[in-house]
């Protein structure tokens, strides 16, 4: 009796001693080995957003090259003027462009939805259900629906003011990019915008994802349906320059082969007619990007926005004021311009506490498909080292260092003209970010816009007897996030934006309270459910890849800068010295060292065998015979070589002449300062002249700089 | 002289990877964290603390009073000792099937959905739902509802590289 409960109670007391300590050790090893997928979840999220970052800045060079171009050269081929004037020059004659769709015949083996204007609902449900089945709209009613809506926006406000009376909700949405899934996942979670169920959609509707049309057709077809329920604000991608880099362009031009042109026309006028701002109840101001201390509502109210077509093209100066602000930074000291930008940068977000303005190369690559594209800034990979500082006395040349009118009027206290200072507060408006410290700086990153600190958002406020500002343009893991005391939301629409699995997208809804309420959702391809390890890796071999490229592209000033460190051509440095050397030639920010079991092997004493960090990467079919190093550059600068083959090529038949592509090269040269000799481009043209008819398909050429990652196949095999 | 040089050596590395997963964590480059990222941050450091030997270290690490956010120069000494004594050293895989053994009673060689459910959230430093509804989500051979624990332990300990 006795003896026995209490052997039997001391043995489970042990026992249960036991389990206990199992269970705390089992516990310890696996909050550990979730802890290290937060780890690799959180750097892969960098490494996108470092990546983003990173060619969006460079998105300034291609822009600045096209000023250069129109500047300097009003006709490219020779043949009248080119589609790039066509593109950039603003609007001449609107009158003429008259009601140009009537004319188009559309073919009774359409059948797609044909519209009747004025649309109703069951040309909206039309259009969905075409859309959902992979219709394309045909181009006559694109056009109508076009025409139709650059009339009706041409009436709104700059600023449009909406109330919640009526116990309406009115749900707001961030970017969309072009990502047909999301909008709708959120018409089906949050039902169709109707008089019932107004909507905002805040800007970025169009670039980097494919279905661009599609959704500015449902937009604009809602817009029309419902036009006191229905609002769009312009954001950073509606803009022509932009979507010649990021996609769109390409997208209509192939969708739309013979009425692409005219339609990108009809665009360009719609995005700068898009209200910049919208506000709920005196008390909620919705902008796509941000604010600065500059931002003035009243003004914003009065000025023409029409005449903004795109941020990245100043209203034109005369070249006098160009090069007389270009002498006066001179005279200033162009390295402390630098300095100071670089120190500036180092307060504001970590991610983008890099200097681009440092001569040894903030460059980058195009790479794999979810993140932009790039343009290498001053030297190529053929002259590693300081650029020398262009002289004063070059008024022709565009500097490639710094995009002349982009920092000059950053750098403005005071813009000279109504239309500098128009430009400059849509521009605020449109691709500023907050941040966590006081202040507002410019933000040299995006290469527009500010930094705004809680002190600027508090001050603009109050001013104007605001409660919250509810903007976008960043992406967010969550969809949403709150910042600035909760007095800013940033709302993003997009899920999986880097990659399947990489982010939710959300939006918001507001009713009388003014009290936001979040819904989140992810488009997903997959049924089978995840587990969080097969999510995180699948979202981190896309990043690595990505990083991956870019190192191939940076390769030879990669290996200078090992070398460096490795006097003895040992062939290894420590891995301080490969985290500086790569920092110090990517600028990406990233945790190197973190990164390194990814990137690059170990010898067996512990050292970094910097070789094997392109390993893994390769050209993909090495059909043209050149240098590595032209190799190299011309893999920079693919995408942005494809973008200008693009323009060039009028009549989409991918082909052009000889002579066309030695031209754009020597522009492309010249500019960037990539010293490649003539000889080596002629040379490199009649190569690629396979078939010698005086004709080159780009589309071949380009695909010889293509890269296979060798990993892929081995990745696959362990599963 | 040179075993001086290659110790500081030594410290100035670890205080550059210590930096590097901190500013992982640090958005704003604020130079300080949300103090529920901390355990993240130690934990992708190499280390396996239990809870309370984490609760430990926060305290010393935090603010006199509690701000929610632990700062880097707080966070940098304290680490650096952990680092240089092994603290919190892993767990040899031998160890851990050790560790499901004594919860696998009857010696099965695998434990049922629910039993390691139980242990996880009502024994030792218990799991939230969430945690153990990943855990299971992939610990679980679908077809029978069981954890081959062995399996279990050499799937993770790979995938943890």
């Amino acid at each position: 009796m006795g003896c026995g409960t209490s052997v039997a109670t001391e043995n489970q007391g042990k026992i249960s001693e036991k389990a206990m300590k199992a269970a705390v050790l089992i516990q310890r090893w696996y909050r550990r080995y979730i802890a290290r997928l937060e780890m690799r979840r959180r750097y892969t999220w960098s490494i996108f957003q470092s990546i983003e970052y990173a060619g969006e800045q460079e998105q300034l060079q291609l822009s600045s090259f096209f000023s250069f171009m129109l500047d300097n050269f009003t006709q490219l081929s020779g043949n009248g003027p080119d589609l790039i004037s066509n593109l950039l020059e603003p609007e001449v004659s609107e009158g003429s462009r008259g009601a140009q769709f009537e004319g188009i015949l559309v073919s009774d083996s359409y059948c797609g939805p044909r519209l009747s204007f004025p649309l109703t609902v069951s040309d909206t449900n039309a259009l969905l259900g075409a859309f959902k089945a992979q219709q394309t709209l045909h181009a006559r009613y694109l056009l109508q629906l076009l025409h139709e809506t650059k009339k009706f926006l041409k009436q709104m406000p700059n600023i449009i003011r909406l109330s919640t009376s009526c116990a309406k909700e009115i749900t707001i949405c961030g970017d969309l990019h072009g990502r047909l899934d999301d909008l709708l996942l959120i018409f089906y979670k949050n039902g169709l915008p109707s008089t019932e169920n107004p909507y905002v959609f805040n800007g970025d509707f169009v670039d980097r994802g494919k279905k661009s049309v599609e959704i500015l057709v449902v937009l604009f077809a809602f817009l029309l349906v419902y036009p006191d329920h229905m609002h769009l604000n312009r954001g950073n991608h509606e803009d022509h320059i932009m979507n010649l880099r990021y996609g769109f362009t390409k997208e209509v031009m192939q969708k739309y082969r013979v009425h692409g042109r005219e339609i990108l026309r009809l665009l360009q006028d719609i995005f700068s007619l898009l209200p910049l701002a919208t506000i709920i109840d005196d008390k909620v101001l919705i902008v796509h990007g941000g604010i600065s201390n500059m931002t003035d509502l009243d003004f914003v109210g009065s000025i023409e926005r029409h005449k903004v077509k795109s941020a990245l093209r100043l209203p034109r100066q005369s070249f006098d004021h160009m090069g007389l602000e270009w002498e006066r930074r001179e005279a200033k000291g162009y390295q402390d311009t630098q300095s100071s930008g670089r120190s500036r940068g180092e307060t504001t977000r970590k991610r983008r506490s890099r200097s681009r303005k440092n001569s040894s190369g903030s460059s980058s690559s195009s790479s794999s498909s979810s993140s932009s594209s790039s343009l290498c800034s001053p030297c190529g990979s053929l002259h590693p080292g300081p650029t020398p500082l262009p002289s004063p006395g070059l008024l022709g040349r565009t500097d490639i260092l710094q995009v002349p009118f982009l920092d000059s009027v950053v750098a403005m206290a005071t813009p000279h003209s109504r239309e500098e200072e128009e430009w400059k507060q849509v521009v605020d408006l449109l691709w500023s970010d907050p941040k966590g410290q006081n202040g507002c700086t410019p933000n040299t990153f995006r290469g527009g816009g500010c930094y705004f600190g809680p002190d600027v958002t508090r001050r603009l406020l109050q001013k104007h007897g605001l409660r919250l500002l509810v903007r976008s343009h960043e992406c967010k893991q969550e969809g949403y996030e709150l910042c600035h005391d909760d007095q800013v939301i940033t709302i993003f629409s997009a899920s999986n934006y880097y990659e399947e699995g990489s982010n939710r997208g959300a939006y918001l809804k507001l009713g009388p309270d003014l009290v936001p309420r979040f819904f989140q959702y992810q488009v997903s391809r997959c049924t089978r459910k995840l587990t969080l390890h097969q999510r995180v890796s699948v979202v981190e071999s896309s990043a690595l890849k990505a990083l991956k490229e870019k190192l191939f592209a940076h390769r030879s000033e990669l290996m200078t800068a090992f070398q460096q460190y490795d006097e003895d051509s040992k062939g290894y440095i420590s891995t301080s010295d490969w985290a500086k050397a790569m920092e110090s030639v990517l600028r990406l920010d990233l945790p190197w060292r973190t990164l390194r079991p990814r990137l690059a092997r170990l010898t067996p004493d512990g050292s970094v065998e910097y070789q094997s960090c392109f390993e893994d990467v390769c050209p993909g079919q090495p059909t043209i015979q050149i240098s590595p190093n032209l190799a190299e550059t011309l893999y920079r600068y693919r995408t942005d070589l494809e973008i200008i083959f693009n323009i060039i090529d009028k009549d989409h038949s991918g082909l052009i002449s000889i002579d066309e592509f030695r031209q754009t090269w020597k522009l492309f040269s010249s500019h960037l300062n990539v010293d490649v000799d003539d000889r080596t481009i002629e040379d490199l043209a009649r190569t690629i002249d396979f078939n010698k008819d005086g004709s080159i398909d780009f589309n071949e050429f380009l695909e010889a700089f293509r890269v296979v990652h060798k990993l892929d196949g081995k990745e696959k095999q362990q599963g | 002289m040179a075993d001086k040089e290659s110790a500081e050596a030594v410290i100035s590395e670890i205080h550059r990877r210590i930096a590097e997963a901190f500013n992982v964590f640090d958005n704003e480059s604020s130079k300080s964290v949300d103090v529920r990222e901390v355990g993240t941050i130690i934990r992708s450091l190499g280390c396996f603390p239990s809870e309370a030997e984490l609760h430990e270290m926060i305290a010393e690490v935090e603010e006199e009073e509690p701000t929610g956010y632990i700062r880097f120069e707080k966070f940098l000494p304290a680490m650096t000792k952990v680092l240089m004594e092994r603290k919190f050293r892993p767990i040899p895989k031998d160890v851990l099937i050790q560790a499901f053994e004594v919860l696998d009673q009857e010696k099965k060689g695998y434990l049922e959905a629910e039993e390691l459910k139980k242990y996880m959230t009502q024994e030792g430093e218990p799991f939230s739902q969430d945690e153990v509804e990943e855990m299971l989500s992939a610990a679980l051979d679908n077809k029978e509802n069981v954890i081959f624990y062995k399996d279990l332990v050499s799937k993770m300990t790979f995938e943890d590289l």
